[in-house]
């Protein structure tokens, strides 16, 4: 396909400029002009007030989706214990639902894991369909898929959330594959248009450089992946449920892969997540021994350390303490960026913190454009001192 | 062992700047290169080829251009490479995309593995594999890190978790998806490079109807997720600088934090900020 400008059309209102992804148009005596770099991606295309700028490409008639009810989530269980960003799913299934006067329903997949069914319950699921079977014991692609599968087709759902972890992520799409639907990957918002009454995504792309908004208009269920971390899960005490047994048949030729073995290493990426408090450093630490300061401070403050990737990459911590775009998205109360820039891909993982404190020894570094309260300042000094004012605090009055 | 490498040509996104007035990303001067993550796929596919003998046949869909990423991969040493590239093919979302992908792949006669790179760095979705996999009804295994075995019958893989990491083991065909820093990818070789660009290199270049598709079912017209709206993200918040010597720049952080509600999270800023009002009220 191509996409070029009506020029008789077009008022030169920039739109079209301001939405291309990719810096394909151009303005030329007042009017767009579409440069030969242009993907066609026709983002443009829809940002146009005037129906200026054209394509090739037939417009598709939207079909009528309105017998797709609920909003579901797939509550996603490793050994017995629900993610945490199932149950942060769910809090905005259920606000979505609310919206579109819908009820939400979680999906449980697994081995013996009905107990789970209270916990999902309670955290805003009004309905949790239950898909047990020896197969689906350990999470593989092929059995999750034909389970999941089987449900929707049931019981055609209008939107279903996923949490993009390793799992989400292997299952998610193949599953949208196979129900021939449209998926968003990792998004960090979801509303719903106030006029259409779709499902709209926005979730980062380019590295986090843009941020795209995403519309699943030919087919449902609406499906998205959802980055963990990003929304609250909420408890809805008293709220009741109905729990739904679906029988899935599988037979073990229908799975072409075995799990032999499954290793744990340190689970330290889930306390981040969860953490109140989190200081974190960067490059400007200076060394290991600079990050040694950050745990007395994390110590004092009952919080956890983290780091951004060069202070991973210098060896000062960990990987799986990496916040950002390719480490863990935090949402603690204080996050105390010591010694970081700020670039995209750190802010990506930190943006949701309540309140953040900057402390950094150049004042253009765009961490203080994303800071409540910035000091300037050579981390060496700052952080010892912070320390030792909160230690006295601790001592007199909380006697510890 | 036959292996199928899936590339994709991306713009170098870790150097991506934006047009202070326009907001848009700045194309000129950045640089197409071969998606990172598929160099890492390649590097093994060259690995399992270096021990059990095959073909690697290279495939990437994109606009003309993107032929330099498949010259690259000879270069590292690759043997065919085959370019779909059609305007028809273009703004396709992953739907579309592993379709047509898939409809490739089904005509390239046996393979037994094919490999990819988990992400892309400009779209970011991680859902090409998966997708192309299930199109072609085969297993997959994604967040691959290593290559343990290959069998002609089975491949077992280290397979990354958040909290950990899983050996798999999957029948033939399969498809995985590498995870970037898997392994140290080589680097491309000049004599190699040089063979890419000979009129009788083995590069074909096939286009919708080579590979049997409706153009309605490709492309930006066989999507079914539309990007509707882009924007350079913004950041609310106001951050107020504080000025002073050392001890007192801390002492005023530690009172706008207990001030806030972010002083129920933590005791000893909460601890401290009361401490200074009473020292203050005893006029210490
Ligand atoms: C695809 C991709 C994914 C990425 N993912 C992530 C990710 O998940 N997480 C992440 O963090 N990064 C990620 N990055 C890297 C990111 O782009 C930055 O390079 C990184 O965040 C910078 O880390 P930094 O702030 O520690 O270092 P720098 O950018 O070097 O900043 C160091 C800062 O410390 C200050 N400083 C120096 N000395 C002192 C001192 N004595 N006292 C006070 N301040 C001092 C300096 O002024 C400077 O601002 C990614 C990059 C790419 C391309
Ligand atoms: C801003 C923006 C946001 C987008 N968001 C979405 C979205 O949420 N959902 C959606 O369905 N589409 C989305 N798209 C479209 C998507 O980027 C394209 O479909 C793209 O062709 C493939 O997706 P990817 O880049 O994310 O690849 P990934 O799935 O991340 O790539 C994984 C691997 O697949 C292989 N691969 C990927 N593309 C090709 C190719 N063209 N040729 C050969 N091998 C390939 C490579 O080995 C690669 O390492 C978006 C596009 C833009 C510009
Ligand atoms: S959005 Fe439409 S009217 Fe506005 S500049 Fe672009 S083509 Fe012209
Ligand atoms: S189709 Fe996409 S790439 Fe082309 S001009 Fe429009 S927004 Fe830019």
């Amino acid at each position: 396909m191509t996409v070029w400008v009506e020029t008789d059309l077009c008022d030169g209102c920039r739109r079209c400029l301001k939405a291309c992804p990719y810096g394909a148009i151009d303005m030329k005596a007042k009017k767009a002009v579409v440069l030969d770099h242009c993907t066609s991606c026709g983002a443009c295309i829809q940002v146009c007030k005037n129906e200026a700028m054209l394509t090739d490409v037939v417009p598709r008639e939207i079909p009528d989706f309105t017998d797709r009810q609920g909003v579901w989530v797939f509550a996603e269980q490793r050994k017995g214990q629900l993610t945490r960003v199932s149950l942060e799913l769910l809090g905005k299934a259920r606000s979505l639902g609310e919206e579109l006067g819908q009820q939400t329903a979680a999906l449980l997949v697994g081995n013996g894991v009905s107990g789970l069914g209270e916990t999902l319950i309670s955290h805003g699921a009004d309905k949790v369909f239950l898909m047990e079977h020896a197969l689906l014991d350990v999470y593989r692609s092929e059995p999750y898929t034909i389970a999941m599968e089987t449900v929707i087709r049931d019981h055609r759902p209008n939107i279903l959330l996923v949490g993009a972890t390793h799992i989400g992520r292997d299952l998610a799409p193949r599953l949208a594959h196979r129900l021939g639907v449209g998926l968003t990957a990792d998004c960090t918002e979801l509303t719903i248009d106030p006029g259409e009454k779709i499902l709209l995504q926005t979730r980062p792309a380019f590295g986090g450089n843009v941020m795209a908004t995403i519309a699943n208009r030919y087919s449902r269920p609406q499906m998205a992946t959802v980055r963990p971390g990003v929304m609250k899960a909420e408890e809805f005490p008293g709220h009741k449920g109905e729990l739904v047994n679906i029988e899935i048949s599988l037979t073990s030729e229908m799975v072409r892969t075995e799990v032999l073995d499954s290793i744990k290493e340190e689970k330290r990426a889930v306390e981040l997540s969860s953490a109140k408090v989190i200081i974190a450093g960067g490059r400007g630490v200076g060394n290991a021994q600079g990050f040694e300061v950050l745990r007395e401070l994390a110590a004092v403050m009952d919080g956890e350390v983290a780091g951004t990737r060069v202070a991973v990459e210098e060896g000062w911590i960990s990987s799986d303490h990496q916040v950002g775009q390719t480490g863990v998205t935090v949402r603690p109360e204080i996050y105390i960026a010591c010694g970081i820039s700020g670039a995209i891909q750190h802010r990506a993982g930190m943006m949701n913190s309540r309140y953040v404190v900057a402390i950094n020894n150049d004042p253009r570094a765009p961490i203080f454009q994303v800071a409540d309260w910035g000091i300037v300042g050579d981390v060496t000094e700052i952080v010892p001192e912070l320390i030792e004012q909160l230690k006295q605090g601790r001592e007199n009055v909380i006697g510890l | 062992m036959d292996i199928v490498v899936l590339v994709k040509q991306v713009p170098n996104t870790t150097d991506v700047k934006l047009d202070k007035n326009t907001g848009n990303l700045i194309r000129e001067g950045l640089e197409s290169i071969m998606n990172p993550d598929d160099r890492n796929a390649l590097e093994f596919a060259l690995q399992i080829k270096a021990e059990y003998g095959g073909t690697i046949t290279m495939v990437s869909m994109g606009p003309p251009q993107a032929v330099d990423v498949l010259s690259e991969a000879m270069g590292m040493g690759a043997d065919k490479g085959l370019l779909l590239s059609d305007m028809a093919f273009a703004g396709a979302d992953t739907w579309a995309t592993s379709y047509t992908l898939g409809k490739a792949i089904e005509k390239i006669e046996r393979f037994d593995l094919i490999i990819c790179g988990r992400q892309a760095i400009d779209g970011d979705t991680a859902q090409i594999g998966p997708q192309v996999a299930d199109f072609l009804d085969i297993p997959q295994i994604t967040y691959v890190t290593d290559i343990e075995t290959v069998s002609n019958k089975e491949v077992i893989v280290k397979r990354r978790l958040e909290d950990g990491h899983e050996r798999v083991a999957s029948q033939l065909p399969a498809l995985l998806t590498i995870l970037g820093g898997a392994n140290n990818p080589r680097y491309p070789n000049i004599g190699g490079l040089l063979a890419a660009c000979e009129e009788n290199a083995p590069l074909a270049a096939w286009n919708a109807a080579d590979i049997g598709v409706m153009v309605n079912d490709v492309g930006l017209a066989g999507s079914l997720t539309h990007v509707i709206k882009t924007y350079v993200p913004k950041f609310k918040r106001q951050g107020e600088t504080l000025e002073g010597t050392t001890a007192e720049v801390v002492r005023q952080l530690i009172q706008h934090l207990g001030k806030s509600e972010g002083a129920s999270a933590c005791k000893a800023v909460a601890a401290t900020c009361r401490l200074m009002a009473d020292t203050k009220q005893e006029g210490i």
